[in-house]
């Protein structure tokens, strides 16, 4: 197997030139596939026998939480390559992604307390499921903050790393909180072996709505991650081209 | 439709400003996030081409 697209994408030249023309489409497929998704899932979903129309909370609760943990794995991984390889493009994603994943976690938290109040009687409980992703979102606070307090590049870069590869700990938590402690909250909507325990008519719209805001966060990140490389290589050649060629 | 008519879509049952409330606060969230990740694009590429365009006429 040939590693040369691993250097090539720790290069920022490279990938902002392999970036620029993929972040729009991706961003526009996954506005159209979310919106699709939720209107499906909001309109046209049966109503649940148990818990009546609030449970079409679930079509932009559970994508928001999938990217909430989604985005700390990848700033984790990336903590890491930079640990291991001092790869130049990984704290640049670390900058980049650690906003939208605090969005998408703060998203999660206040659609399941508005759901938690017609269906448990409660915005909140301090239960494992709830507090572990409430910790989840006070970590991306954390390298938000940590990013911004650090005006040395070398020393925000290592710091960001550092605190994401430790915080990879809580995603393991989350995702077993509702096996391992007595918890309010239900278990997980889609595992990787077994059928969703409902109709198709429900998960199917999920699943689109789920894809679409993947597509819609990938997007996002390729535009910051161009802003960051162009910030930081602003004294380079190939910037001063790019930006007198105009264009996004 | 899973509804009858549109009264009934927007009150959900008694679930309307639930599941409302979520839908806007999410179309918000997603809105910010986006404009401000656009505008702080063109607005890098927009500093850096009036600072080249600077360098070239001194």
């Amino acid at each position: 197997m040939s590693w040369t697209w691993f250097h090539k994408l720790g290069s920022p030249k490279w990938f902002f030139h392999w970036s620029k023309s993929l972040a729009l489409p991706l961003f526009g497929f996954g506005c159209i596939c979310l919106l699709f998704g939720l209107v499906w899932g909001v309109a046209f979903a049966p109503e649940d026998y148990q818990q009546g129309n609030s449970f079409r909370i679930i079509y932009i609760h559970v994508p928001a939480a999938i990217l909430a943990q989604s985005c700390y794995l990848a700033l984790g991984l990336s903590g890491l390559v930079f640990l291991v390889w001092q790869m130049k493009i990984a704290p640049i994603f670390i900058k980049a992604v650690a906003p939208v994943g605090a969005v998408m976690a703060l998203m999660a938290l206040v659609s399941g307390a508005i759901w938690g109040k017609p269906t448990w009687g409660t915005w909140w409980v301090w239960d494992a499921r709830l507090t572990s992703v409430l910790v989840l979102f006070l970590l991306y606070m954390g390298i938000i903050a940590l990013q911004n307090s650090l005006n040395d590049v070398t020393l925000a870069n290592k710091a960001v790393a550092v605190i994401s590869v430790v915080g990879l700990i809580n995603l393991p938590i989350i995702k077993y909180s509702v096996e391992w402690w007595n918890t309010l909250h239900q278990g997980a909507t889609f595992t990787l072996t077994e059928k969703p325990a409902m109709p198709a008519e429900m998960w199917v719209p999920l699943l689109i709505s789920t894809i679409g805001l993947y597509c819609l966060v990938a997007g996002l990140a390729l535009w910051r991650m161009q802003t960051e490389i162009l910030i930081r290589e602003h004294r380079s050649n190939w910037v001063k081209q790019e930006v007198m060629k105009d264009g996004l | 439709m899973a509804f009858d008519n549109l009264t009934d879509f927007f009150e959900m049952g008694r679930h309307g400003v639930y599941v409302w409330s979520v839908y806007g606060f999410s179309t918000v969230s997603l809105a910010l996030i986006t404009w401000s990740t656009l505008s702080k694009r063109h607005q890098i590429q927009e500093t850096l081409r009036k600072r080249f365009l600077r360098d070239k006429t001194i």
